[in-house]
């Protein structure tokens, strides 16, 4: 479904979360009802072996805004721990972080945010939001949540569970009017971290700002990303998570699924239906219900299923 | 005819100061930018050489002033709701800003 249509479609948040829990189950009758578990002869494996067919299970959380206290969530410490709990419930291998980790990139939000997420006692890998680079270029951020063996500029790659995590970053070196891009530097890395990968390896690729174009007239958008999908056009099965507009929003291309995911601090409008896209405030007693986790399982070697859930 | 002609030209003189002044008293604060709904406003602003240009955040979202050169020049740090910063442009020309998180936002001071 084209973001675009689906803009036409959906006028109301209750309607976006609708179609939004519509667009999760497209994903799951894609990979479980279409592909026999464990048999991803859609995938071109020829005489790949097959994956463990026990799945492996991840939680993405994003944009926990730590040091945020406007109107729109006065205790986003809460909500996070709030969402952690959703998380360690569901027993994953791991969580990821897709940025936004505090409001304001100051030292004594990054450590309210490391203790409160350290409580999870669940091995967490982070990408930055522009919240958490801001002054330092994320000198603070990286000292606390740079990835194991991180290039210089902060981007890695890691496997677990046979999956290949590409964890990318487009959020420092704004100029003004261009704002994410990942940069040659960082796509020459992204070719040379996948040469050699099968391209029956499924790959998850991480990064804050959505990596295709979903509203540029709020920096909604990559600019260079397509450079970087050139390089992950051959692999099977290509899983993008992202955070940066606190909800989810989805686009399947091909072999490649995008996702958004929702905060755990507060919402913000969609696309367009905002003079700006600043904190959105809901009553109190709904506020959970617009924020969310997501799990990630993936059935033997196939796309992953995707599941979001709120915190209501 | 000399003295008609010269009349006319005190008039547009006094004409001139008045709409000056009027301009001048008409701004709140010729020296304020404010954020809102992630604009820069009024942009550009014209100010005087040694003012003291400082700006304002009315909204939830934090923002930064920071330099086109890459915040070479000056470099807010986030600036929360409510938050202010000020920066003193000594010479003449024109400076153009942008917020750091949200780059679409720019804006222009220019001293003369």
């Amino acid at each position: 479904m084209d973001t675009r249509d689906k803009e036409s479609l959906v006028n109301t948040r209750r309607g976006l979360l609708k179609c939004m829990a519509w667009a999760g189950t497209g994903i799951v009758w894609g990979v479980v009802g279409g592909v026999p578990k464990g048999v991803p002869i859609s995938m071109g494996l020829g005489g790949t072996a097959l994956a463990a067919t026990s799945a492996f299970t991840f939680v993405q959380i994003s944009d926990s805004h730590i040091g945020f206290k406007a109107d729109a969530n006065p205790d986003p410490n809460a909500t996070l721990k709030d969402a952690l709990d959703k998380a360690v419930a569901l027993k994953p291998a791991m969580m990821i972080h897709t940025g936004d980790v505090t409001h304001l990139s100051k030292p004594e939000q990054f450590d309210t945010a490391d203790q409160i997420i350290k409580g999870a006692k669940l091995d967490t890998h982070f990408v930055p939001g522009e919240h958490d680079v801001i002054g330092d270029d994320g000198k603070m951020y990286f000292e606390r949540f740079g990835g194991k063996g991180a290039a210089p500029g902060g981007w890695y790659s890691f496997d677990q569970g046979g999956v290949h995590f590409v964890a990318l970053m487009n959020v420092i070196g704004f100029g003004p009017s261009t704002g994410a891009t990942l940069g040659k530097d960082q796509i020459e890395w992204l070719e040379k971290d996948l040469e050699g990968k099968s391209a029956s390896t499924p790959i998850v690729v991480l990064a804050h700002i959505p990596l295709w174009s979903i509203y540029p007239q709020w920096g909604w958008v990559t600019a260079d990303a397509d450079q970087a999908f050139a390089h992950l056009k051959r692999f099977g099965s290509v899983t993008v998570l992202n955070g940066h507009i606190h909800q989810v929003v989805q686009k399947v291309e091909g072999k490649v699924t995008f996702q958004t995911a929702m905060s755990t601090a507060f919402p913000q409008p969609a696309a367009g239906t905002a003079p700006s896209p600043g904190p959105m405030k809901v009553p109190a007693d709904k506020l959970k219900s617009v924020l969310g986790i997501r799990e990630i399982a993936f059935m033997a070697a196939a796309a992953p299923k995707l599941t979001d859930q709120t915190l209501a | 005819m000399h003295a008609i002609k010269r009349r006319a030209l005190l008039l547009a003189a006094a004409a001139m100061l008045l709409f000056g002044i009027g301009a001048y008293a008409g701004a709140a604060a010729p020296d304020a930018v404010s954020i809102a709904n992630f604009a820069f406003s009024p942009t550009p602003l014209t100010v005087a050489p040694g003012t003291k240009v400082t700006w304002s955040n009315n909204d939830e979202e934090p923002h930064t002033v920071t330099s086109a050169d890459g915040g070479k020049m000056f470099k807010s740090p986030a600036l929360d709701t409510d938050d202010k910063f000020s920066f003193t442009f000594a010479k003449s020309g024109t400076y153009k800003y942008f917020c750091s998180i949200h780059p679409r936002m720019v804006g222009t001071i220019i001293v003369k």
